[in-house]
């Protein structure tokens, strides 16, 4: 049975995504170090994390290779955390906005 | 229909609690205690979401200015000043550690005793290391510049309790996970899953490690690198 040894994967493709974080860390240490500022730097800040955090889950934790029951089990509920984001972002600035108006001379 | 005799016949006690609850079913077709971590991550996804969602709420509606992280956590090296060198580095051990669990687990598929042990206490060395990195970084935060959970002369007070709270909580994550792992290396070393005949609980071990990794990427990229 394939199953009989659980996740048994070539050593190779470990040590890519290894190689693979390390340059990806290295990349968003230097939006810092050049002081990218704006969008380019926010947009790129999540663009290595979110890279990063794919192939963490993908490949490390095993996830490309679950079955699909559990890969939806386990990926789905934390999508339903982008609402709270929201209403936290919303009720941030609507915070912000009355401080500005009542607190500030 | 076994199920259905279960249903039936109502078992007293708690052994009818477990009857019922079990009721003879598996929904995910992997090692019990895989399906289980995995659980305790979701549940922990959640509780780590929180807190960042509760940093970022108190970043956007604060009227003072947010201390600058890329100073903040700068250290200087022979004359130069260098952002965020310390947590760069603290980066690096972590994905570092999460390569060598990956080995591990693998290794302990082969059932290769010594190399699982060798990278499973390489791995928590590592881990051991960051928190001593994050000691140095607290005490450096705390004596040096005076940042408390209720204020800092930088600017905005909810920076601090943003700070301790969030990497507090990451730093309590990998200490548990180096005595995890300790742990489960001194078990594969004794020859334990060779009499189990599975090492199964070493990839549930690495889970765990891999995402005390996981959570450092969103903390590395929300709190030290917005």
């Amino acid at each position: 049975m394939a199953q009989a040894e659980g996740q048994q994967h070539p050593i190779r493709i470990y040590l890519w995504i290894w190689l693979l974080l390390f340059v990806l860390s290295t990349f968003s240490y230097l939006v810092d170090y050049f002081h990218l500022q704006g969008y380019l730097r926010w947009s790129l800040i999540i663009t290595f994390m979110l890279l990063k955090a794919g192939f963490i889950v993908a490949i490390f934790m095993h996830m490309t290779w679950e079955r699909l029951a559990l890969k939806l089990a386990i990926l789905l509920p934390p999508v339903s955390l982008l609402v709270l984001i929201a209403f936290m972002a919303i009720e941030g600035q609507h915070t912000f906005v009355t401080r500005l108006a009542s607190f500030l001379p | 229909m076994v199920h259905d005799a279960h249903a039936a016949t109502a078992i007293p006690g708690w052994q009818g609690v477990k009857a019922d609850y079990s009721g003879d079913k598996q929904a995910f077709p992997v090692p019990w205690g895989k399906a289980m971590m995995w659980i305790f991550l979701l549940s922990d996804t959640f509780i780590f979401t929180c807190f960042l969602v509760g940093y970022m709420n108190v970043r956007l509606s604060t009227t003072d200015p947010w201390p600058l992280a890329s100073e903040v956590f700068s250290l200087h090296v022979a004359g130069h000043t260098l952002p965020l060198l310390l947590i760069a580095i603290m980066t690096f051990i972590l994905i570092t550690s999460s390569g060598t669990m990956a080995m591990a687990v693998n290794y302990g598929y082969r059932r290769d005793r010594v190399r699982t042990t060798a990278l499973l206490v390489a791995t928590a060395v590592l881990g051991a290391s960051f928190v001593g990195m994050q000691a140095f970084e607290w005490t450096k935060l705390i004596v040096e510049e005076g940042i408390r959970p209720w204020g800092n002369p930088l600017g905005a007070a909810q920076f601090g309790s943003a700070f301790f709270m969030i990497t507090g909580f990451h730093g309590a994550h990998v200490s548990a996970g180096v005595i995890y792992l300790l742990v489960t290396a001194w078990r594969v070393w004794s020859g334990f899953y060779d009499r189990k005949g599975t090492y199964e609980t070493v990839e549930v071990a690495g889970l765990y490690w891999h995402f005390v990794d996981l959570v450092w990427v969103f903390i590395f990229a929300f709190f030290y690198l917005w």
